[in-house]
């Protein structure tokens, strides 16, 4: 069976080892987390996690079923469309040319989000295989450090 | 009400109407224990190793359908009591289990006897909890035994720090119970439950698969009337064994690795399967590729994970099997015509008298099988019969007259091995003017052998018959099939004296090595009302048969060994 990509936001109660039973079942039934955010959901108990993982249609029908079970499960959505973001921040040096780096941040929806002495931080905010390439784009101005902030999604 | 935590405990386990706790003290749990000693609501079994008292509170959930509960201390109490724990989730028994954490102030700081305990018993329980204010813990004990016995059952943890069982808070205890995020569905969807219906109807070879959500959800009466009205033959997994009653015409057997062959025979030549709250294990299975490959297949379980996560599935139904089975019951009398199956329960039958479960019986020793027979044959039907694991488990299951549901009670799901005696003594507990016989094997007892001495403290006579092997008998005869019989570490010729032991507990003790000596020593033992250790020499090197080896096929069983 074909290896699909799935985004999964999974609605829980904000408590104590919730996120240790959520992890602990992706590690304990062997499925992958490609990534993972949460953030409570605001003016509720609840927290919202954003899960990117990926299996065959059987094992990914499978997860759903198991997310649900976890008594802290308050609901899971795998809808097909959604608006889904991830953030990544990319620190330069100063002493490079920057030549073209306004159009490459335009063009991904880019700002420069601080900057020092020696260096600056460029942030972008896109969908993970647009977040791949600037990564792979900005490659040419020698970063000194990048991280990437995980997926979040909101469905349509 | 202003009450400790201890005395929270103490007083929700009241309003549960629990009769007896299985457990074990030590300091994290003291002031627990403290107020143990000052009531009188229920019994306390003090045993002698926490992984018995878990086994004995889970003996007592399975036979009684009601709720286990065990004390243990935080730290090594607390791991020795994960294989019960494990055990218990594994075949969905309904279970609370309270366990002493070191203080709040000290978690954390690696503190004597300080586990982390929930991160321990996550994946081996239904739900946990680690209580960190007082006034949580009255809603966190009502919650851990709605959870244990609601939806599909399972044991729950609840952790409980040292000082948080001495702070005072006001006890409310909720009557009634509403889980914003836990709600398990009971009724079957209506419209599915017509297309299973008029599925079956249109069928020709129609087979129940009948697991253990028959016994969890008590369908024992219904699964028989369907089957009755219906007229479709039954097979039964190990964990639902006695569901049907062996006296039932409609039950074929037992299917799976050790199943008969007419059981195993109508899964591959089925052209709709009804499972009836089984999980589909790889032990019944057999072969995935090849299993039931001319059925549809209607599944009916209280949990939707359990439904496709195995084989694909034609007929989901998610609910409670009574309430499903009890939907089924009215449409099925309209629609279905039982005679119309009557010839595909003529090839069954036919295949069960060409290939009936059987053994060769001896006059020079004695058969393990021989054995199980024999103790259905002396007793009346209400017998308890608990196991522990390995070829004298098999052989019990294939052997021995179930015929109610939750008389069998053993370890299907994790194969615990020294679950049996103290499953007996909970069993005994809760069912005292019954016996309880534990079937045995010479390894098996000997992993919670101190049991004994709880069984004769606590005045559950027992009756333990090892049929003694001097192996541990399922590793050898996996050496002898698959390995060329190089018995590594399985010849267990040393051996305590069985009698002796059982006498020096305070109990009674039989060397069995006849027949006549065998019916002599079960009657003697029951009369003795006193804990029993029976150990019958069997034949070393009998085998279980027939056999789907792992991975094999089946309708492709080994029928008969030949060196
Ligand atoms: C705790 C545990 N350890 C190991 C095993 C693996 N195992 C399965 S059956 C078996 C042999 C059991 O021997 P015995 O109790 O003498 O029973 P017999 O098979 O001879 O009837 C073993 C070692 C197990 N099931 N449980």
């Amino acid at each position: 069976m074909e290896n699909i990509r799935r985004v999964l936001s999974v609605i829980v109660l904000n408590e104590d080892g919730v996120l240790s039973r959520i992890s602990g079942l992706f590690a304990g039934r062997g499925y992958n987390i490609d990534s993972l955010t949460v953030a409570p959901v605001p003016n509720t108990n609840l927290s919202r996690l954003t899960i990117v993982t990926s299996g065959n249609q059987r094992v990914l029908e499978q997860i759903v079923k198991q997310l649900h079970k976890l008594i802290p499960t308050y609901k899971v959505i795998e809808s097909a469309e959604f608006v889904e973001k991830e953030m990544a921040l990319v620190k330069i040096p100063l002493n490079e040319d920057f030549n073209g780096l306004d159009a490459m941040l335009k063009a991904y929806n880019g700002t420069i989000a601080n900057s020092g002495e020696n260096f600056i931080v460029v942030m972008v905010a896109d969908d993970s295989k647009r977040v791949d390439n600037f990564l792979k784009a900005i490659k040419k101005y020698n970063p000194i450090e990048m991280v990437r902030g995980g997926s979040v999604a909101l469905d349509v | 009400m202003e009450l400790s935590g201890s005395q929270m405990v103490i007083e929700a386990l009241r309003r549960e109407n629990v009769s007896v706790v299985f457990g074990y003290p030590g300091g994290a749990i003291m002031n627990v224990y403290d107020e143990v000693y000052k009531q009188d609501y229920f019994q306390h079994i003090l045993v002698k190793h926490e992984q018995a008292a878990i086994h004995a509170a889970d003996g007592y959930a399975r036979s009684s359908g009601d709720v286990g509960v065990a004390f243990v201390t935080s730290g090594p109490g607390f791991t020795n009591a994960v294989t019960g724990l494990a055990t218990a989730y594994m075949d969905s028994i309904p279970m609370v289990v309270i366990s002493g954490q070191v203080p709040i102030t000290m978690i954390g700081t690696d503190a004597f006897q300080e586990i982390d305990a929930v991160g321990i018993s996550r994946p081996c329980v239904k739900h946990n909890y680690l209580v960190k204010d007082v006034k949580d813990l009255p809603r966190i004990l009502k919650e851990a035994f709605y959870i244990a016995k609601s939806g599909r059952p399972g044991p729950v943890h609840v952790d409980i720090p040292k000082d948080v069982t001495a702070h005072i808070g006001k006890f409310e205890y909720p009557e009634t119970i509403k889980m914003q995020t836990y709600k398990p569905t009971y009724k079957g969807n209506v419209r599915q439950i017509k297309k299973a219906v008029e599925a079956i109807a249109n069928a020709k070879r129609p087979v129940l698969y009948i697991g253990g959500g028959a016994i969890n959800s008590n369908a024992s009466e219904v699964v028989r009337e369907f089957a009755k009205i219906t007229g479709i033959p039954a097979v039964e997994t190990l964990m639902a064994r006695g569901v049907m009653g062996d006296e039932n015409p409609l039950l074929l057997g037992m299917l799976g690795m050790h199943g008969c062959y007419s059981a195993n025979m109508a899964m591959s030549e089925a052209d709709i399967m009804i499972a009836f709250g089984p999980r589909f294990d790889d032990r019944v299975t057999g072969k995935l590729s090849e299993f039931a490959k001319h059925a549809k297949i209607i599944h009916i379980d209280i949990d939707p994970s359990s439904i496709g996560k195995i084989v694909p599935i034609d007929y989901p139904i998610v609910g409670d099997l009574k309430n499903v089975v009890q939907g089924m019951i009215p449409l099925a009398k309209e629609k279905v015509d039982s005679s119309k199956y009557k010839s595909w329960r003529d090839l069954l039958n036919r295949y069960n008298e060409i290939h009936p479960l059987k053994y060769d019986d001896s006059d020079d020793v004695i058969k393990p099988q021989w054995v199980i027979e024999r103790v259905g044959e002396l007793l009346d039907g209400d017998a308890f019969i608990t196991t522990d694991v390995g070829q004298h488990q098999m052989w019990t299951a294939q052997f021995y007259p179930f015929s109610f549901p939750r008389q069998f009670v053993t370890s299907g799901g994790l194969g615990t091995m020294g679950f049996g005696l103290p499953a007996a003594i909970g069993v005994k507990r809760a069912f005292p003017h019954k016996t309880s016989i534990n079937f045995t094997g010479d390894g098996s007892i000997l992993m919670n052998i101190q049991e004994l001495m709880t069984a004769v403290e606590a005045k559950t006579p027992v009756i333990n018959i090892i049929l003694n092997n001097k192996f541990l008998g399922m590793v050898r005869q996996w050496q002898t099939f698959f390995y060329d019989k190089r018995y590594s570490s399985t010849d267990i010729q040393v051996q305590p004296d069985f009698v002796k032991l059982v006498e020096s507990f305070g109990g009674v003790g039989y060397r069995v090595t006849t027949k006549e000596e065998f019916d002599t020593a079960l009657q003697d033992a029951i009369k003795s009302n006193k804990v029993a250790m029976i150990d019958v020499q069997v034949d070393r090197l009998e085998n279980v048969l027939p056999m789907v080896p792992a991975g094999g096929t089946l309708y492709n069983m080994m029928l008969e060994y030949k060196e």
